[in-house]
């Protein structure tokens, strides 16, 4: 019998907020981060919307050597594992050797440093590109900062599915647990917030060029033309359970079930395969359709997307079967970050029984005969369920159950004031 | 329930080689592959040397469209999955979409096309708000690595697990290490696997010359890579891409497959010391040899060959000649150890996909490939890396390692299959 893989601690960097608490409570009154780009002049560009981390000051965070060093998305990425390893109550220098290790999610890479990189060897020459430009952009990155700072020799690895790699990035640390490793770092932040990583992201085709925030990233609504892109993202404390009951922490919940598959090439006439990753993830978890008290979508934002992602929950679920919602509206789509800040929503949902609303929405499409919830509804719930998919057809699907231990709000209140 | 997984499959993209046995035929015979950058002028960069692939996407069997979409480290990616999946006679009637799934391991990704699209949309770097008006369709593919898995996914019509594994330089092991721990927990019954990179470019060069880490040698380009030799002063980029089909066995056994060799054990640690940086005691190296040697239920004695990282950097060689020692102990002098950089390059993600190609053509054919170039014994490094000349040997089972930026080590054990029933 496999010991269980339990969610000792998080670490949220987010639009909505910095730390778990400020997240919970801006995402349960619905408050969006959509705006204006501010972090470069957007004004030339189709699309002028994005969904920024705010107030986040890296220095008040980190050593002043790591600066220079460090890409946005990846001082982001080490403040979220020492929110969770402090969340956790975890020093991995107590664990035996080797008996920690990290796996992140990487979309794009740092893009922000690299682009600053690409203009000095362009327009100044080889010798003005910083000498932390090897690995400072690479997709790498984030795992190698994270294990350095903590000292976590053991397995690491790092994961690019785009936005579905935050959920496998945790299947693959629960992998390692259940080889024996007693601790594992597992999730994603991301960001890409400069100039060139902006236009790469418009030739996906799919960035709304909106200029009402309300109206920009409409999931399963009428109208729904494309998402718009965010920063952040969640890392988390993974353990075993018994070594966890060990330690005398409590959990979050339990990474109960997960499954991936690849949807077949466009025009191939084989169908989609999302449908297969939930009923493939349930049986992971032992779950039956029934059991699952929410849906954390992954909510495209654009019509086929959408529809393929509706057919397949109508198709587990039936039509109106269990409720669905996509916080995500009030973040953007995160890159490699979504699905496990999804993740880390979810686990909260299921501690404090309220399904968090999708916003803006206002009217969802009535063919897809979804259970969109609009506003926060309180429910008592015992697992979540939480879909990503990645550009070119990944899918994970992830089952979380909640209701061993309740960790609120000590613990949440704790990551919110850890500085380090 | 004991799953074990063999390769039944290679593909190979290499400098001077494409195609798995013209690849094979060049490391038996010594040759290097290496020569003065001919991609753009290399004379303001201190290292002008690398080891490039003469490549004709077209000849190799893509589509003009394939051509325009794909970015050269994907198109490696695609024509090796391919061969590999012609080497393994593998059809229709045995590859079950969904138990099928894909993991190709990649450092840089898409470098090449991203920075000839930046310096287009940026006009030279003039312009920091880049226009989006010159912006090709196909940027967002380059944008993201996981479309290198994505394409192969979709050419060889897998719907199970697929990703991209990005590690740095042990990408090519980890992804196939990866891949083989998704057919052992059962959750694929084939799995194409492998690595790639094609990041000769501008900016590579830059940031590596910032680091010094590769080699300012330009006198004589066809020998400048130099593991594990006193003169070596640092490593020559490459390029390729080496990909299997990996079959769990008895899958690969009723169909009557050619085993070319189990990957028995795999492991991988950080030294969680320094992004570029190694201490010299090799010890998280030796751990991740130390696990995957365990996993194979292998002891040290056995190992019959090591292909080693051996860059040809000052601070590599030594490391991991000192990892060999505290993992395989006495064993380490005995056992013949060999850089095949020497002759190919670093390739980065992809050079741990084609030294585990080269393992198992060692284990098939009983040759172990030289280190080319290895002319003056470096005190520091004192074990027997097969110097300048193949060696007949047989190789029931190989060990190779790999060691990159981020801390990265990771160790690979392939075996020779049912070879005492032959």
């Amino acid at each position: 019998m496999t010991a269980a893989t339990v969610v000792t601690g998080m670490g949220v960097l987010a639009p909505t907020g910095l730390g778990t608490t400020a997240h919970w409570s801006a995402t349960l009154r619905g408050r969006s981060a959509i705006g204006p780009i501010t972090r470069f002049d957007g004004t030339p560009y189709s699309s002028r919307l994005a969904a920024e981390i705010n107030g986040f000051v890296a220095a008040d965070h980190l050593p002043s050597r790591l600066l220079p060093q460090t890409d946005h998305m990846t001082r982001l990425a080490l403040v979220a594992a020492d929110w969770a390893l402090q969340d956790a109550a975890l020093v991995p220098a107590e664990l035996p050797e080797y008996g920690a290790g990290v796996v992140t999610a990487s979309s794009a890479g740092g893009f922000e440093f690299g682009h600053r990189e690409l203009e000095k060897l362009w327009s100044k020459g080889p010798e003005h590109v910083s000498a932390y430009q090897s690995f400072a952009w690479f997709y790498a990155v984030n795992t190698g900062q994270i294990s350095i700072r903590h000292g976590l020799r053991g397995p690491s690895g790092v994961l690019v599915t785009e936005q579905a790699g935050g959920l496998d990035a945790i299947a693959q640390a629960r992998r390692h647990l259940r080889a024996g490793i007693p601790a594992m770092i597992g999730g994603g932040v991301d960001g890409s917030p400069c100039p060139w990583g902006w236009v790469a992201q418009q030739t996906s085709g799919r960035l709304s060029v909106a200029r009402d925030p309300a109206r920009a990233y409409l999931p399963f609504g009428e109208g729904a033309a494309g998402h718009v892109p965010g920063d952040g993202g969640a890392l988390f404390v993974l353990e075993r359970a018994d070594t966890a009951a060990e330690r005398g922490v409590r959990w979050y919940g339990e990474i109960a079930g997960y499954a991936a598959t690849f949807d077949p090439p466009p025009g191939s006439g084989r169908p989609p395969t999302l449908r297969r990753a939930i009923e493939r993830a349930l049986d992971d978890a032992g779950a039956a359709p029934a059991d699952i008290g929410v849906v954390f979508a992954d909510a495209a934002g654009v019509p086929d997307l959408d529809r393929a992602e509706a057919e397949a929950l109508r198709a587990v679920f039936g039509p109106y079967g269990v409720p669905v919602t996509a916080p995500k509206t009030m973040t953007g789509r995160l890159g490699a970050g979504g699905a496990a800040l999804d993740l880390a929503t979810a686990l909260l949902a299921l501690e404090r029984g309220v399904i968090p609303p999708t916003v803006n929405v206002t009217r969802p499409v009535p063919a897809y005969e979804i259970d969109l919830v609009p506003r926060p509804r309180r429910v008592p719930l015992t697992a979540a369920l939480v879909l990503a998919r990645g550009h070119g057809g990944f899918n994970a699907a992830m089952v979380v159950r909640g209701g061993r231990g309740t960790r609120l709000p000590d613990n949440a209140r704790r990551s919110e004031t850890c500085r380090s | 329930m004991n799953r074990r997984v063999a390769i039944t499959g290679i593909g190979v993209v290499a400098p001077e080689a494409v195609g798995t046995k013209r690849f094979w035929d060049l490391l038996t015979a010594g040759r290097t592959a290496t020569r003065r950058i001919t991609f753009f002028d290399p004379s303001p960069f201190r290292s002008q040397v690398a080891a490039e692939v003469d490549f004709d996407p077209l000849r190799e069997g893509l589509s003009p469209q394939q051509v325009r979409r794909m970015d050269r480290t994907t198109q490696f990616a695609v024509v090796s999955a391919r061969e590999s999946l012609a080497d393994s006679g593998l059809g229709a009637p045995d590859l079950d979409p969904s138990r099928t799934g894909v993991v190709i391991g990649s450092a840089v990704g898409a470098t090449m096309s991203l920075e000839r699209e930046y310096v287009v949309v940026s006009d030279g770097g003039r312009r920091h708000l880049v226009d989006e008006e010159y912006a090709v369709r196909h940027l967002f593919g380059h944008f993201v690595p996981s479309s290198i898995a994505a394409e192969v996914a979709w050419d060889v019509g897998a719907e199970g697990p697929v990703a991209t594994v990005s590690t740095g330089c042990t990408s090519g092991l980890d992804s196939v290490g990866h891949a083989v721990e998704l057919i052992r927990e059962g959750t694929a019954d084939v799995m194409v696997a492998g690595a790639t990179d094609a990041p000769i470019s501008p900016i590579t060069m830059a940031c590596f010359d910032a680091i010094k880490a590769t080699t300012p040698r330009k006198d004589d380009p066809a020998t400048a890579s130099r593991p594990f030799d006193r003169t070596r002063n640092g490593f020559v980029l490459g390029e390729g891409a080496a990909v299997f089909v990996l079959e769990e066995l008895e899958h690969a056994r009723r169909r009557g497959a050619r085993l070319r060799a189990e990957i028995s054990g795999f492991a991988t640690r950080s030294n969680a010391y320094h992004m570029t940086g190694l201490r010299a005691d090799g010890r998280e190296m030796a751990e991740a040899i130390r696990a995957a040697l365990a996993q194979a239920r292998t002891s040290p004695q056995d190992v019959a060959y090591v292909n080693a990282h051996g860059s040809g950097t000052k601070q590599n060689d030594r490391h991991e000649t000192a990892a060999f020692k505290r993992a395989l102990g006495e064993h380490a002098y005995r056992v013949p150890v060999s850089g095949i950089k020497s002759m190919i390059g670093h390739s980065l993600g992809a050079i741990g996909s084609l030294e585990i190609a080269a393992c198992a053509l060692a284990i098939e054919d009983g040759v172990i490939p030289p280190t080319a170039n290895l002319h003056e014994p470096d005190p520091e490094c004192d074990l027997d890396y097969v110097p300048l000349r193949a060696r007949e040997s047989r190789v029931d089972t190989a060990l190779t390692v790999g060691s990159g930026f981020g801390g990265f080590q990771s160790a690979m054990v392939l075996s020779a299959v049912d070879r005492d029933d032959r």
